[in-house]
């Protein structure tokens, strides 16, 4: 029992971690954008690469991931996505799901379809007996670092001029640049923002759910469900989204597993049903 | 004021009118049997892609639904007529209809979850309803056989006198005619005045209620139609190639679709048609150069056609048959716009 809630609690914040990204971009933005597992699975590889291949240890590898992705993030955002913002929904879909199946083919054309492992150090993988459960350190490892994460960013969000700033654009765009924000660099920069967070979560990830090409098509409903579950309100919102989830499908699959993933996707159209604008909503603006 | 009335009118006669390019299409179909026999079962598949594109084209081009889910209903009306094949009721029409109530039905039933909300909460809803199949699908395999798809099934022939046979010609002439009779059908939907107020709907919800259009009756109808029309398509691939897997129910099968139609143009029901024949010699030729990588040429035609603007790209298209079928007659300007 409490292994598994703990396990939950881990692949809950986990899926925070890979998703806050898109709260921003989808949920405030209101851009619907489908390829942000193909940011994670750069940072998962990167991760794998530096690990196996040149030996640097995992900790220090967990930054670079996160630099890599957002790097890659950011091209991406100035080259492509930019345009896309105005565009129709229908118009997103069509793109975002281009540059997903693109990913994968690629992916698995240059690097092949294997599994990525990651060379994990010995302290993290061993497991401690607390409060009558077995829990592994490394998923603790995650929790924490992921509660970290996530109070710092609330934290920009809400305490920095940086996020002020970002609230203004997301929430009236038109009014913010007449103010002086400079709307398109904040977006960049936190798009940048969001995929590294979606590459360290890759990386912190691979362990767990599988890092092998299709992740980005694996993962993407995991992203999609927490993001409109969770709302518009902020990333509070999402991070509870993710808790939800996280725990709902490891018990989900531990106590029922004949019906396995069928859980959440009912529970997400529930959700959807009683509250279409997601658990956590902001009123006034949209 | 008349003068203006006669001039709508007279406007929508001409966009309704059968045109003679569409004739000229449909026989074309036809010549293709005899000119290429060994290809049959290939142009078999394109009429029910073209079918299942259709479908979609009825609610993403008519109400402006976006789908991710669509395959759902595809796999629903396969399910139906394969099973009904293995257990002894072969009839391939008594499987249409069967096939087309069973969708019409779950799509009746689950067109309730996308009354309200926004885009995305419908993108996620048609898609969370097409995995939750999927998974249903999966986990009931001694009904549908699971991964190994459904073994056993007896199609008999169509109105107990052709028989399928090896070649697909009989395939071939079986979807074509369903297709053919469905599109006249849907260009019957859609150019009535409740195809009309659909249109309102989809342009402004807010002002089609204020003068009087229910837009949630109009959007329930209308997928309801739609999801029977992908079961439709759904059976006929059951029946054509005696085959049903979990794979029509996979997330590829939506997003294809919805290629397809997209290459083809959203929302003139031949989009869906003119996109299956594209894609098939897409695929034919590109799996000819990189077989296993073909996903990634897929992804890169998404890519390009909404950089360039599908929307462009088939206003230039129709520009065209305009110009050929209407020699010296301005073509008019399309106001669906881009999406």
């Amino acid at each position: 029992m409490v292994t598994i809630l703990f396990d939950g609690i881990a692949y809950g914040m986990l899926l925070f971690v890979l998703a806050c990204g898109l709260t921003v971009t989808m949920g405030l933005m209101n851009f619907i954008n489908l390829s942000h597992g193909a940011f994670a699975l750069a940072g998962g590889y990167v991760t794998a690469a530096l690990t196996q291949k040149a030996g640097l240890p995992f900790l220090l590898c967990l930054p670079l991931a996160f630099l890599f992705s957002a790097v890659l993030g950011m091209l991406a955002e100035k080259l492509l996505y930019r345009r896309l913002y105005q565009r129709s929904h229908l118009d997103q879909v069509l793109f975002t799901i281009g540059i997903v199946f693109m990913t994968v083919a690629a992916v698995d054309y240059l690097i092949g379809s294997q599994q990525q492992s990651i060379h994990l150090p010995a302290w993290l993988r061993v497991r401690l007996d607390l409060l009558g459960g077995s829990i592994g350190v490394y998923r603790l490892f995650i929790i924490v670092l992921c509660g970290i994460l996530a109070l710092a960013i609330q934290w920009l969000l809400s305490h920095t001029r940086f996020g002020s700033q970002l609230r203004a654009s997301v929430d009236d765009p038109r009014v913010a640049r007449g103010l002086g924000i400079p709307v398109n660099q904040v977006f960049a920069v936190t798009f940048a923002l969001g995929c590294g967070l979606a590459g360290l979560g890759g990386a912190l990830g691979a362990d767990l759910l599988g890092m092998d090409p299709t992740f980005p098509i694996k993962f993407m409903i995991y992203f999609l469900i927490v993001v409109t579950v969770g709302g518009t309100s902020g990333i509070m919102g999402t991070f509870f989204a993710a808790l939800l989830l996280g725990i709902a499908d490891v018990a989900g699959k531990y106590y029922v597993p004949q019906i396995g993933a069928f859980v959440i996707y009912a529970l997400m159209v529930a959700v959807l049903i009683l509250r279409p604008q997601g658990l956590f909503t902001r009123g006034g603006s949209r | 004021m008349t003068h203006s009335v006669e001039n709508a009118m007279a406007m929508m006669t001409r966009t309704t009118r059968w045109s003679h390019w569409e004739t000229l299409f449909w026989l074309a179909s036809l010549a293709l049997l005899p000119l290429f026999p060994n290809k049959a079962l290939l142009f078999s598949q394109i009429a029910i892609m073209g079918l299942f594109a259709l479908s979609l084209d009825l609610i993403l081009g008519y109400a402006g639904i976006v789908s991710l889910g669509h395959a759902a209903f595809f796999g629903v009306g396969a399910y139906v007529a394969g099973l009904m094949a293995k257990h002894g009721w072969g009839d391939p029409t008594l499987g249409l209809l069967a096939a087309a109530s069973g969708a019409a039905l779950i799509g009746f039933v689950t067109s309730f979850l996308l009354l309200r909300g926004s885009d995305l909460t419908r993108l996620m809803v048609t898609l969370g309803i097409a995995l939750m199949l999927f998974e249903a699908a999966n986990r009931f395999a001694s009904i549908t056989g699971g991964a190994d798809g459904l073994q056993g099934m007896m199609v008999k022939p169509v109105l107990g006198l052709f028989s399928f046979d090896l070649f697909g010609k009989t395939a071939y002439l079986y979807s074509l005619t369903i297709l053919f009779l469905l599109l006249i059908l849907a260009r019957r939907i859609v150019y009535s005045p409740f195809g009309l107020s659909l249109r309102a709907v989809k342009a402004n919800s807010l002002r089609a209620g204020a003068i009087g259009i229910s837009s949630a009756t109009r959007l329930v109808a209308i997928y309801t139609i739609s999801a029977a029309y992908a079961g439709v398509a759904g059976a006929l691939s059951a029946q054509t190639t005696q085959l049903v897997s979990l794979d029509v129910l996979d997330f590829h099968r939506s997003a294809d679709v919805m290629l397809v139609l997209v290459i083809g143009g959203v929302g003139w029901l031949y989009g869906g048609i003119i996109g299956a024949i594209i894609f098939s010699l897409m695929q034919d030729w590109l799996a000819g150069i990189t077989p296993q990588y073909w996903e990634f040429w897929i992804g890169l035609v998404l890519v390009v056609l909404v950089l360039v603007g599908h929307g462009r790209l088939q206003s230039y298209a129709r520009m065209l048959i305009h110009a050929i079928t209407h020699k010296g007659r301005v073509a008019h300007p399309d106001q669906r716009g881009t999406s």
